[in-house]
């Protein structure tokens, strides 16, 4: 049963320290919100999932959250590559990270065996790649029918998944439109799920199979418009592609990347603070 | 820009353009592969199309995105489904006649690396990662490949072979169970490889204009075949170029940054 709750209560009830915890979005609707706020309560030793770490990520991994990442592909889209994810995969700063590589056809149908509640993913997958010689996890199977071996990797049952969504209803209800990603899955495969969403609509102007997750299916709503800056949210803000090259910047030096955190997420109480920091607009005035 | 008043980038994703047909079904990467998909479906192959792992199927971008999850993609998209569905339905279920990826590094047999230079546990330079490439190279009828040929990219011997293309050629791949054909045309900044049709073993078929065979050799760190009399590539017409940079300059505006490359 979704309560609507702040951004705050959310992460508070629902992350915890150790969690697997997956922050889903394919470019849009990254959760970057809800990220900070798990930075600003310093939980510590997470297991990170997601298909495209990105920014969020990079910032988490430098904050020395987490102690694993599981992934597809991490890069800052457009830009190129995430400094804080690389130094410490390549010089184990700020930690250790451990990592656990698939593909996003592979990732994709992990979280489809998780919200299906099946113990394992089969695919098509990795022929003639060197990935499964690193990745104990990716294994095959024989198909019982024809004898076909195919690629079979563990479900993923994150402890918590987080998405942005465009809309919730008064009830709890999400709705999420344009990319919709990997979240249905995701939040379906997860034990608790937190959404932040743009803003609370009476009721929604959709057609019926738009993505709704119903409220039973969610643990929290928090309302934080401009949530998915500096990612977009489509139908409400373009992607602010100035600060994800200007990231670049930011990032590539330790002692840089760990000032600027400390100014303008640790230093601030809640993502409009963090808004006002760096010199944007009150997210939801017209612009 | 070369006195031939075209670039070897512009050449390159010309030449790369030409190849796509009108009506194929393309899966494109980002960056050059995108580039040269919207080319062709602005020039030649209006019918083309282009989907984008995000679940785009059918995007006619007027700009080309920044990323492959661009709200352009869906905004001019035919439908966007979900990302497990693109990988099931669409290009498992063998309905993707070229996928046609980018890469960092490339070896003779058309392997492709995106995933670590160095040993992968101590890695020298850690790559973004697989992406959806191993089951695009696996899965797509054939599959194109674009990047500038230059020694640390087309390399002997691979660090990590993230995605499949002849693996060690012959009839290797065959046996992999790869569904599909593999790499059939590597296009560089310097021409177009295409692989032996019995060794598997990608051999430089064209030269663009002005560019020689030892220019190729010294830009490749295996010993290159050339072919006996390898062909050299049509210069770009000036309407594909007026196409490309009207492109390129759309997105710059658009993007609010440098025109991108190729």
């Amino acid at each position: 049963m979704a309560a609507i709750m702040s951004l705050r209560e959310a992460i508070a009830e629902n992350v915890r320290d150790g969690d697997v915890v997956a922050m889903e979005g394919f470019t849009h609707l990254i959760p970057f919100a809800a990220g900070h706020e798990v930075i600003r309560q310093g939980r510590r030793n997470l297991t990170l999932v997601r298909m495209t770490p990105d920014i969020i990520y990079d910032q988490m991994i430098g904050m020395g959250l987490a102690n694993r990442l599981v992934f597809s592909w991490g890069g800052n889209p457009g830009v190129g590559s995430l400094h804080r994810f690389r130094d410490a995969v390549e010089n184990g700063h700020p930690a250790p990270l451990a990592v656990e590589e698939h593909s996003h056809a592979d990732m994709a149908a992990r979280y489809q065996a998780g919200a299906s509640g099946l113990p394992f993913a089969v695919l098509r997958g990795y022929v003639g790649s060197d990935l499964p010689k690193w990745n104990d996890r990716i294994r095959t199977v024989s198909c019982p029918f024809t004898g076909e071996v195919l690629a079979a990797t563990p479900a993923i049952n994150p402890d918590v998944t987080v998405i942005h969504a465009q809309q919730a209803d008064v009830r709890g209800n999400v709705l999420i439109w344009g990319i919709v990603g990997i979240q249905k899955e995701a939040v379906l495969a997860a034990r608790r799920a937190v959404v932040t969403v743009e803003e609370v609509v009476e009721r929604f102007d959709a057609t019926p199979n738009a993505c709704i997750l119903p409220h039973w299916a969610v643990s929290a709503v928090a309302v934080v418009p401009g949530g998915a800056h500096p990612s977009y949210t489509h139908g409400y803000y373009d992607r602010d592609n100035a600060f994800c090259k200007a990231w670049d910047g930011i990032s590539r030096d330790r002692r840089n990347f760990a000032d600027w955190m400390e100014k303008h997420v640790l230093g601030t109480r809640d993502f409009a603070g963090f808004r006002r920091s760096i010199g944007l607009a009150e997210a939801g005035a017209a612009s | 820009m070369s006195g031939a008043g075209y670039t070897l980038n512009e050449i390159m994703t010309v030449a790369a353009a030409r190849l796509l047909r009108n009506g194929q079904v393309c899966f494109v990467g980002i960056g050059l592969p995108s580039a040269v998909a919207n080319l062709a479906r602005l020039s030649h192959a209006p019918e083309l199309v282009l989907i984008y792992e995000s679940g785009t199927i059918g995007a006619k971008p007027d700009v080309l995105p920044l990323s492959i999850g661009d709200g352009e993609l869906a905004e001019t998209a035919d439908t966007v489904v979900a990302v497990p569905e693109i990988f099931r339905y669409w290009l498992q279920g063998g309905r993707v006649d070229i996928g046609f990826l980018g890469a960092a590094q490339i070896d003779r047999y058309a392997n492709i690396n995106t995933t670590v230079i160095g040993p992968y546990d101590r890695p020298k330079t850690r790559l973004p990662g697989a992406g959806g490439a191993p089951e695009i190279a696996a899965a797509a009828g054939e599959v194109f490949i674009i990047l500038r040929q230059n020694p640390r990219a087309f390399v002997e011997r691979l660090d990590f072979i993230t995605s499949a293309g002849h693996l060690t050629g012959g009839d290797s791949r065959a046996k992999s169970g790869a569904r599909g054909r593999g790499p059939q045309v590597i296009v560089t900044d310097l021409g177009i490889l295409r692989p032996d049709p019995e060794s598997k073993e990608l051999v430089m078929t064209s030269l663009h204009p002005g560019v020689t065979a030892d220019q190729a050799r010294a830009a490749t760190g295996w010993k290159l075949r050339v072919a006996d009399r390898p062909e050299v590539t049509e210069p770009p017409r000036s309407e594909e170029l007026d196409l490309l940079r009207a492109l390129h300059a759309r997105t710059a505006r658009a993007h609010g940054a440098a025109p991108a490359e190729g």
